[in-house]
């Protein structure tokens, strides 16, 4: 392989203006056809990294060189003119056009140079898929298609605008195995093109899978570069963190108790008339940890909705130790110490700009309040904070800050530190550790273990397999809106068997399934 | 060490209170410029702009009195900005807390304090009622507040003038004017020959009761969360569409009682025949006061004491009242701007960081 540097950035230095300093001393070298990984804690400075060499912020000191030569981006155009193409966690996509029509987006071909032309515009996306031999239907709307496609339609954007170094933020986040795979081989095929990929993950064994090399960052600095063939995991996730981690958690076997949550027959159907839980029915007990795993869109979302009261089901019905549900309302599954993690932590799971101290007890300010049940009692708000602040080690300046200054694992943390409390009976943690890093994960992970040997029901809704294997005692896998699968034991499970069912490529026969009952 | 070094947080106070300062340099600048086009002698005219309500304690209670409306306009914004709702409607719920008071000062019987207390309850519950119409049509058909209230401020002047067509008019008076209050139903006067009334102990007393409830209640704080993240609020089970309704029957009852305070104390015959607009200037009010309930008044203040000083200006030089209106823009814009000197700060923030750091080694 070449050595050619193609990109180096030298002693950059970015501060946001509430006062973080977000990348100190960042000095890093990628090399031309290479896939670079770039690997660190959530809060060590990644995302801001990328966001200076895509031109979303500028920095304050430090120098760029692409192919030798100084650049300065100061917008994602001005990148994207130097042949730099990103891929966002969060896809940026327009729902309602076609995948063609989202690929030629911002420079369509023109015709008497002020109507698309639409047999240029669709020429050039097949073109440009096939070249790269990405295997998609440009005609399709992006929002009838599946994540891995939306990713790819994202990727064959970026490489329409010429992009020759291609940034992809956790691109596997969101993927089953098998779609991984098949991206990991579209990888392959752009790094023989002459593409350079810049890979950021949290997933150790993907990046020992297709990097060729890996550059760890910490605390917002980079710590070191090195070739993955004379590296282990081992050794990366303690560079990472600064400290010697656990990779796996230790649980006591299963004690499962009375059946605390019980749901029958529930119908849902979404807005535009598409329907998202097709009878889906499921016990869950008391100490033990149920996982659902699925393809994101299969119902999984609409499962945690209709558990939380935040969405009423079409038909079914929904008990609570034996009681029946009558008003989907969170307040009222609230009352029977139902908490909730939710997916999206900045939409549902804080106040960004209160400080860290009023979004500790939002869900239980009563039990906050001074003797005459009106005024808040700070003191003992205070205290409560500070004391789980240090139990779920939350970095922060102080409780008073507001918590869109922290960082997203120390924000999943806030949210987690509320949720996890005595009161908590019945757990729907739902992608409690997406996209954060590696010891936030750890101790979330290991605080909801803590509550299922404390005798929670715990129903995990997750996309991360590897999650699913290591935390659940059962599993079901939903696909379609219905329950494709249910394991009463997970330990002889593998990923690429769950894949399979969330794929929908295998299924369980009625019987099967219906164990859990 | 430490000590002398200023943080990033204490930093941004002082950021805070040097922008608003240069905000009213560069305002008074342009202002002057203008002014120097109308008049002979600017610097006069600016001379009695910025003195003028202090040539007089006359001229100065003006300026508290002016202020007591606004104040009053400004809180009830407050209330309802902080549940996130953009409710315009406190402009005629003070008109319509005017009104009933007028009508109660005039009609109901009885000792004149238990008149007046009766009918400051009376103006608040109306201005409730008027910033609940809104609420509802919010809550359930999502309606945009912004818009309903906009229009329902019209309907309350028309259907306002068509009660007091009815019910108040007086027929001899030869302006627009109701019958007289009732003798001894007035806010009584707290400061010899001025016009200084008890309303700005009610204010006072009503900041205070805005600022306890929006940070020290359970009520306040759930409207806090309710305004600061909706669906955050709805998913740990606080119940939104009530803390939203009742904040805007809270900012209404503060913008009737408002309305009532004006005009037992300075009014004894209800003359308005148009919208006061001291709806609108909550708004300012809570653009220069970063909706923080405990600096309205100090934001009120400031408005009031301009607004006389042009007064006196245009008696003493001749030029135009209305430059305070250009002032006001001013002002309120750069204040508004975020982008106004962020340049400066962004330097300042780095240096102060980058000092931490190389003084305090790691985080």
């Amino acid at each position: 392989m070449s050595e050619k540097v193609i990109l180096k950035v030298e002693n950059i230095l970015k501060v946001y203006p509430n006062g973080i300093v977000a990348n100190r001393n960042v000095n890093f070298e990628v090399h031309e056809g290479e896939i670079h990984a770039l690997i660190g804690e959530n809060g060590a400075g990644k995302s801001t990294l990328m966001k200076i060499l895509f031109g979303i912020e500028t920095p304050e000191e430090g120098r760029i060189f692409l192919n030798g030569e100084e650049v300065k981006i100061e917008s994602s155009k001005e990148a994207i003119g130097l042949g730099i193409g990103m891929v966002h966690q969060h896809f940026m996509l327009v729902d309602s056009l076609t995948i063609a029509e989202n690929i030629v987006l911002g420079n369509e071909p023109k015709k008497y140079g002020l109507f698309l032309n639409k047999t240029q515009m669709i020429k050039q996306a097949e073109e440009c898929s096939k070249k790269y031999n990405f295997n998609i239907n440009v005609f399709d709307k992006v929002e009838d298609v599946s994540v891995g496609v939306k990713q790819k339609t994202e990727i064959l954007k970026a490489l329409v605008r010429g992009a020759k170094v291609l940034i992809l933020d956790e691109p596997t986040a969101v993927l089953t195995p098998q779609e991984t795979k098949e991206l990991f081989v579209e990888l392959n095929t752009l790094k023989k093109q002459g593409h350079t990929i810049i890979f950021i993950s949290h997933k150790l064994n993907e990046i020992m899978e297709i990097c060729d090399r890996v550059t760890i960052m910490r605390h917002g600095t980079t710590v070191e570069t090195s070739y993955i063939k004379d590296t282990s995991p081992q050794d990366i996730s303690n560079k990472m963190v600064g400290r010697e981690i656990v990779l796996h958690v230790d649980k006591k076997p299963v004690k499962r108790g009375k059946v605390c949550l019980e749901a029958d027959n529930l119908v849902y159907v979404n807005g535009i008339g598409k329907k998202m839980l097709d009878d889906v029915s499921l016990r869950l007990r008391k100490g033990e940890i149920l996982s659902v795993a699925g393809v994101e869109g299969n119902g999984q979302a609409e499962l945690a909705a209709i558990l939380t009261g935040m969405k009423k089901p079409i038909s079914g019905t929904l008990k609570v130790r034996g009681e029946e549900i009558q008003e989907f309302k969170p307040s009222v599954l609230r009352k029977n110490r139902l908490t909730y993690i939710p997916e999206d932590r900045m939409t549902n799971g804080c106040a960004p700009k209160l400080s860290i101290v009023d979004n500790m007890f939002t869900d239980k300010i009563e039990k906050y309040l001074k003797k005459n049940n009106v005024f808040l009692n700070r003191k003992k708000m205070k205290e409560q904070a500070e004391f789980l602040v240090k139990d779920f080690n939350i970095l922060c300046g102080s409780i008073k800050h507001p918590v869109q200054e922290l960082s997203g694992g120390n924000i999943q943390k806030v949210v987690a530190a509320r949720e996890l409390t005595e009161e908590a009976e019945i757990i729907i943690a739902e992608q409690p550790t997406r996209g954060i890093d590696a010891g936030a994960s750890e101790l979330i992970r290991r605080k909801i273990v803590e509550f299922r040997d404390r005798g929670a029901a715990v129903l995990l809704i997750s996309a991360d397999l590897n999650e699913v294997l290591e935390l659940s005692d059962s599993a079901i896998v939903m696909h379609n809106g219905k329950i494709n699968a249910y394991f009463k034991d997970t330990s002889a499970l593998t990923e690429e068997e769950l894949g399979y069912y969330m794929l929908g490529v295998k299924r369980q026969s009625e019987e099967e399934v219906n164990a859990i009952l | 060490m430490k000590s002398k070094k200023m943080s990033v947080g204490q930093f941004n106070v002082w950021f805070e209170v040097l922008r608003f300062v240069l905000a009213i340099i560069i305002a008074f600048s342009i202002s002057f410029i203008i002014m120097s086009f109308s008049t002979d002698a600017p610097f006069a005219a600016i001379g009695n702009l910025f003195v003028g309500p202090l040539t007089s304690i006359r001229r100065f209670s003006t300026v508290l009195e002016t202020m007591i409306p606004l104040t009053f306009a400004g809180l009830a914004v407050s209330v309802m900005f902080k549940a996130n709702q953009f409710n315009l409607a406190a402009e005629g719920a003070l008109f319509m807390g005017a009104l009933t008071a007028a009508i109660l000062a005039i009609y109901m019987p009885g000792p004149p304090i238990v008149v007046i207390i009766a009918s400051m309850l009376a103006a608040g519950i109306v201005g409730s009622l008027v910033c609940a119409i809104p609420g509802v049509l919010k809550i359930k058909w999502n309606c945009s507040e912004m818009v309903v209230s906009l229009m329902l401020n019209y309907v309350m002047l028309y259907f306002g003038t068509y009660i007091f067509n009815q019910v108040a008019r007086d027929p001899d008076s030869a302006y627009n004017a109701s019958y007289k209050f009732r003798e001894g139903v007035k806010l009584s006067n707290i400061l010899s020959k001025t016009r200084l009334h008890t309303g700005l102990i009610i204010m006072v007393a009503f900041v205070i009761l805005t600022y306890v409830f929006i940070f020290k209640t359970k009520w306040g704080y759930k409207l806090r969360m309710t305004g600061s993240n909706l669906h955050f609020a709805k998913c740990a089970g606080i119940s939104v569409a009530g803390v939203i309704m009742s904040s805007q029957l809270i900012g209404g009852f503060i913008a009737g009682v408002g309305g009532s305070t004006e005009m037992l104390g300075m009014y004894s015959r209800f003359q308005w025949s148009a919208l006061p607009g001291y709806g609108f200037d909550g708004v300012i009010l809570n653009i220069l006061a970063k909706e923080n309930p405990a600096y309205i008044p100090v934001a009120a203040f400031f408005v009031a004491y301009l607004r006389i000083g042009a007064d006196y200006m245009y008696k003493q030089s001749g030029v135009a009242a209305e430059i305070v209106a250009i002032i006001e823009g001013l002002v309120i814009v750069l204040v508004a701007a975020t982008a106004f000197l962020s340049k400066f700060r962004h330097r300042m923030t780095t240096k102060l960081s980058k000092d931490l750091l190389t003084s305090g080694g790691e985080r």
